[in-house]
């Protein structure tokens, strides 16, 4: 599908912006996103797919 | 933890404890997995043994990649120590006030899938519907129960929930004073099969449930092998249509059309795209669960043809995407920016905790899929959870209670996973599901490598 052997502004590695999990230690842990099975799986849990309710920078 | 992988031709390296995401060329990658375990002059011998002449493995590019790759370290963006422990201590010894309620308002159906785990909606047992009354107490009870959590989630689940749809209404009558109250917020959400779709169905779901999800397994002939109703006539004509109007007057608000595929579609990204075709956007297919010995139920040997179905589904979604018809699938929303915190990936799926299942007389069990299951019934809306001992095997279920998650990559993503599918696999909660384990794990690498492909493609800044 994609040729990946080109360079990203001169590095080699692209990171991609992401929620910083050690972080989100301190900052999490509200409880108020959604519960895991509460949606269109009911079947199989994931917790990946479920945004964080609480405003972040 | 390191998972790297490619796909797409895409070379990604998943940070799992950080969860930072690295998008990269082939000989970098096999640099991040070789460079995990043996020191810079291991690796730089290792990568030009591997890749003779290729003008990246000269010492002077070599020691430009090294340099990049411990300057992701020193940034805690690579090779990051599980930090967790403490917290996932904490977890584990946590009372958790419960915000969610699956609320079995109709142990009764009007269609008789053979694949429903809810064996054709009576889970078993007797027919049954929730009278108005208990479905109030479990109202009051969750908001008894839900300290100091603002939102709250109900979902009319059934059977076939529109069996009982004056209840419903009520209910969700009910649940908007509560809120004024006591300073909550109810998400209603509803899942019907359709039959009973009406105009006055939709107006009211499209004003009051923050989601829908719709049955339906693709195309005709799939859908109606099982979703048929009790003289076996296929539903696949009758909820269509009444689908499209709903999504159609739904203005935006959420909705998915929920499939379910088993061992006589392993080609269900066909049905999948068969959902796009009818005009749908928001999708989701799930494996069957069904006991190992039904010719429904999916084998270890399926493993491939699913895989690869899962990857041209990916693959799909993104040219349809770049086209202007793109779709969403559930189990490929991963928000990498915007998504859950550790704590959250570390609780586990939150049955029997957070999240009860309420049956049409009021009792309590830890999730739908146990419903009907004597030992692991909990308690009743009346006297609360009095089953302390399971109560407390649940509480203490959190992705650290798992042994067998302990050095899969994929744990944040899924927090243990589906302790129902555990228990019917494996003969425990604290078990893993071996099949629906490699099927999340190829929809999260497909996931992420869409990830890494939008963002590639968004205006810069976006």
């Amino acid at each position: 599908m994609r040729n990946m052997e080109e360079e990203v502004n001169g590095m080699k590695i692209k990171t991609l912006a992401s929620r910083d999990l050690k972080a989100s230690l301190e900052n999490g842990g509200c409880g108020e996103c959604q519960t895991s099975c509460q949606s269109a799986c009911k079947t199989s849990c994931g917790v990946a797919n479920q945004p964080c309710e609480k405003e972040q920078d | 933890m390191i998972h790297a992988y490619s796909l797409g031709g895409y070379h990604i390296a998943l940070d799992v404890y950080s969860g930072s995401v690295h998008v990269m060329d082939g000989l970098s990658l096999r640099a991040v997995r070789l460079f995990e375990r043996l020191d810079r002059r291991q690796t730089m011998e290792c990568l030009r043994k591997e890749y003779p002449g290729h003008p990246d493995s000269e010492p002077e590019a070599l020691k430009s990649l090294l340099d990049e790759l411990d300057a992701l370290k020193d940034a805690g963006l690579l090779y990051s120590p599980d930090d967790y422990s403490r917290c996932a201590n904490r977890l584990r010894e946590k009372d958790s006030p419960v915000k969610a309620l699956c609320l079995h308002v109709a142990h009764a159906c009007n269609l008789a899938c053979s694949y429903c785990f809810a064996g054709q909606g009576n889970y078993h047992g007797s027919s049954a519907l929730m009278s108005l009354e208990t479905g109030r107490k479990a109202l009051d009870f969750l908001v008894a129960h839900s300290g100091g959590r603002r939102n709250l989630e109900v979902d009319f689940f059934g059977g076939e929930p529109l069996l009982n749809w004056d209840v419903v209404k009520g209910l969700v009558h009910y649940g908007r004073e509560l809120e004024k109250q006591h300073g909550k917020a109810f998400r209603f959400t509803l899942t019907t099969n359709g039959v009973l779709l009406n105009e006055e169905v939709i107006d009211f779901c499209n004003r009051e449930m923050h989601n829908v999800v719709l049955s339906l397994d693709g195309r005709p002939e799939v859908h109606d092998r099982f979703r048929v109703d009790r003289q076996g006539r296929g539903s696949y004509g009758q909820v269509v249509p009444a689908f499209r109007r709903l999504a159609e007057a739904r203005g935006g608000k959420g909705y998915y059309v929920r499939g379910t595929y088993t061992r006589n579609n392993l080609d269900f990204l066909r049905d999948v795209l068969h959902m796009a075709e009818l005009g749908f956007t928001q999708l989701s297919m799930e494996p069957v669960v069904a006991p190992s010995d039904s010719p429904d139920a999916l084998k270890e040997e399926d493993l491939p043809q699913l895989f690869e179905q899962y990857e041209q589904l990916a693959f799909e979604m993104l040219k349809r995407k770049r086209e202007g018809r793109g779709f969403d699938f559930y189990h490929y929303n991963i928000d990498l920016r915007h998504g859950p915190c550790v704590h959250k990936r570390l609780a586990g799926c939150g049955s029997g905790t957070e999240y009860l299942s309420v049956t049409p007389n009021g009792d309590l069990y830890p999730c739908h899929q146990f419903v009907g299951e004597e030992a692991f019934r909990m308690g009743d809306l009346g006297s609360g959870v009095t089953n302390r001992a399971l109560r407390e095997a649940f509480r203490s279920n959190v992705l650290a209670s798992r042994p067998e998650c302990e050095n899969c990559w994929a744990k944040l993503y899924c927090a243990g996973g589906c302790a129902a599918n555990a228990s019917h696999a494996a003969g425990s909660i604290r078990g893993v599901y071996r099949l629906g384990c490699e099927l999340f794990k190829k929809r999260i690498e497909c996931a992420i490598m869409l990830q890494a492909a939008l963002e590639e493609e968004a205006p810069s800044g976006a």
